[in-house]
């Protein structure tokens, strides 16, 4: 192969992905297009056409985005203590204990990677209504905070950490908790902040649940808040529903453009084990 | 001996005490759930006063019958063909080009991942506008380009589904990217620069050593883009609520209409029992998957 022709097939790979990338972010620039620009510049692109946060402030106006972010914020948190909670518990469990049961019990949590909680949402619903639960927070976090994928990363990495540093832990007379506590989970913090991000980034998004077992302005998360707010077709502007479009998305946005590296690598982790 | 068969009984009750405040949760909201759906399958829908009265296979008698099911799965399996081939080939190619040295690298890997962390509703939202007759960016860029004229492809039932398709595999690519970059990068150079040596060009380089190498990978992303197939409708609420008449509608989406639009919760129940079913069917599949990659470990 010949220097030239080499050369060639790279300009011509450079060329190809950055169409593919150009293409990539065009649905994205051009939301963020209109949602800065008044709402007369919806379809004609002017270079110098004027900027404005108008858009922003007559959606964050237009409905209660404040408790929407806030709902997010409280369900996002509540599903993440949960899962660490219960997930580390269960994962030392199957990683570290012998117990009669335990290959079926882990097939029993494996099989939730397949068979999600929103599939079943029909009974669940029956279940929150028979909790007195409906219309609360705490009912679209329950069904997730025991996570079978949760359970599963975690065992993995507890699997690789040296029975040799939990015996001396035990020898200087730590509990199984204590072992826990000061080996384990130090040990497995990368994973961690991995699972994090990818629960943090999934419940933000999440809408089919919250849309099914909310119906109140003070339980509502954003995705259904967002939802709501672009349904009623009472000719509220596209550059208005872009603007909360992008405030929707925009915490999570911005964490990953300054945070890029680590997200990649999360999800890459969170994918591999 | 008596020490050890203590410490073994120890060891059971600690594991079990471990796992219970997991299993309570899980059992409540996944594997009770799945039995009473099946059970409830058999059941009619308690209306006021009435109670559920066994009904036998009254319910799968009628979703046997009922077109919308029918075309539902029709849609299901288009969109798995049309969204899962498409999302891995896109996925190979986009690692392999942000895995070599690429004049503004981070750029084109960032425009790649993006989609996949914004809410799916957004996404929707965004394409909606994308999608928007006659002014929207794609009718205005292929009137301009190819002077098609304005047409309205989520309101027309032949082109709505792939409208929802190209949404989908926008959204998914780039998240399976991310798994096609790791395994690459665990790809040893050296391999790639013995079989230049040899002479090998760039394409049998692909085809001979990193695509047999990256097969675990692929069977991993197909399982997930599989699941996904049934998992993903939340942008059909904005985009086009499953019309029009059903030509987009895919089977969750239907359950979620039948269940809490129409309030037929025993029908809900049926049409779930044949989505549970169709999992199983990929549990199957995925077990040996899980198998063979347990075994490579």
């Amino acid at each position: 192969m010949t220097g030239t022709s080499e050369m060639f097939d790279r300009l011509l790979n450079t060329c190809a992905a950055w169409a593919l990338a150009l293409i990539w972010v065009l649905p994205l620039a051009y939301a963020v297009w209109t949602a800065f620009h008044p709402a007369a510049y919806e379809a004609r692109f002017e270079l110098f056409a004027p900027l404005t946060l108008e858009n922003f402030s007559k959606a964050w106006n237009a409905a209660p985005f404040a408790r929407y972010f806030l709902n997010t914020f409280i369900l996002v948190t509540m599903i993440l203590a949960g899962q660490f909670f219960l997930c580390t518990l269960a994962a030392f469990a199957f990683a570290r204990f012998e117990f009669p049961g335990r290959n079926i019990l882990f097939a029993l949590v494996l099989l939730q990677l397949l068979v999600m909680p929103d599939i079943l949402m029909v009974e669940n619903y029956k279940t929150m209504r028979l909790l007195n639960l409906v219309d609360t927070i705490p009912a679209i976090a329950l069904p997730y905070i025991a996570s079978g994928f949760g359970i599963f990363l975690l065992r993995q990495t507890f699997m690789t950490i040296p029975k040799e540093l939990d015996e001396a832990a035990r020898i200087e007379g730590a509990s199984f908790l204590g072992v826990l506590w000061k080996v384990y989970i130090p040990l497995a913090k990368p994973t961690y902040l991995a699972y994090g991000l990818v629960s943090v980034s999934h419940h933000w998004n999440n809408f089919l649940w919250p849309l099914i077992v909310t119906n109140s302005v003070e339980t509502r998360p954003v995705t259904v808040g967002l939802s709501i707010f672009s349904a009623i077709d009472s000719g509220i502007e596209w550059s208005v529903i872009n603007a909360a479009t992008l405030m929707t998305s925009g915490p999570l946005l911005i964490a990953f453009l300054l945070f890029q590296r680590q997200f990649v690598q999360s999800f890459m982790r969170a994918g591999i084990k | 001996m008596k020490m050890r068969a203590l410490k073994l009984k120890r060891d059971w009750i600690h594991g079990w005490l471990l796992l219970l405040p997991a299993l309570v949760f899980l059992f409540a909201f996944t594997h009770i759930p799945a039995i009473t759906t099946l059970i409830n399958s058999f059941f009619s829908t308690p209306r006021g006063r009435r109670s559920a009265k066994f009904i036998g296979l009254e319910n799968y008698d009628r979703m046997v019958n009922d077109p919308v099911f029918w075309k539902v799965l029709w849609n299901n399996l288009w969109f798995a063909i049309g969204t899962i081939p498409a999302s891995v080939g896109l996925a190979i190619v986009m690692a392999l080009w942000v895995n070599e040295k690429l004049m503004g690298r981070g750029f084109v890997r960032m425009a790649y991942f993006t989609p996949t962390v914004l809410p799916l509703i957004a996404v929707a939202n965004i394409w909606l506008f994308f999608y928007t007759p006659g002014f929207g960016l794609f009718d205005q860029i292929t009137g301009f380009l190819f002077g098609w004229p304005a047409s309205n492809y989520l309101g027309n039932p032949d082109t709505a589904l792939n409208a929802i398709i190209v949404v989908t595999v926008w959204k998914e690519a780039g998240f399976f990217m991310i798994f096609y970059l790791a395994a690459l990068q665990a790809i040893p150079v050296s391999l790639k620069e013995a079989a230049q040596i040899e002479g090998a060009g760039r394409w049998t380089i692909f085809w001979r050593i990193t695509f047999p190498l990256l097969m675990p990978t692929t069977l991993f992303v197909c399982v997930n883009a599989v699941i996904n197939s049934f998992r993903l409708v939340d942008h059909i609420f904005i985009l086009t609520d499953g019309g029009p008449d059903n030509a987009s509608a895919l089977l969750l989406f239907y359950i979620y209409e039948v269940a809490f639009r129409f309030w037929e919760t025993a029908y809900g129940a049926t049409l779930t029992v044949a989505l549970l079913a169709l999992l199983s069917l990929l549990a199957i599949g995925q077990f040996f998957f899980f198998d063979r990659k347990v075994h490579y470990k």
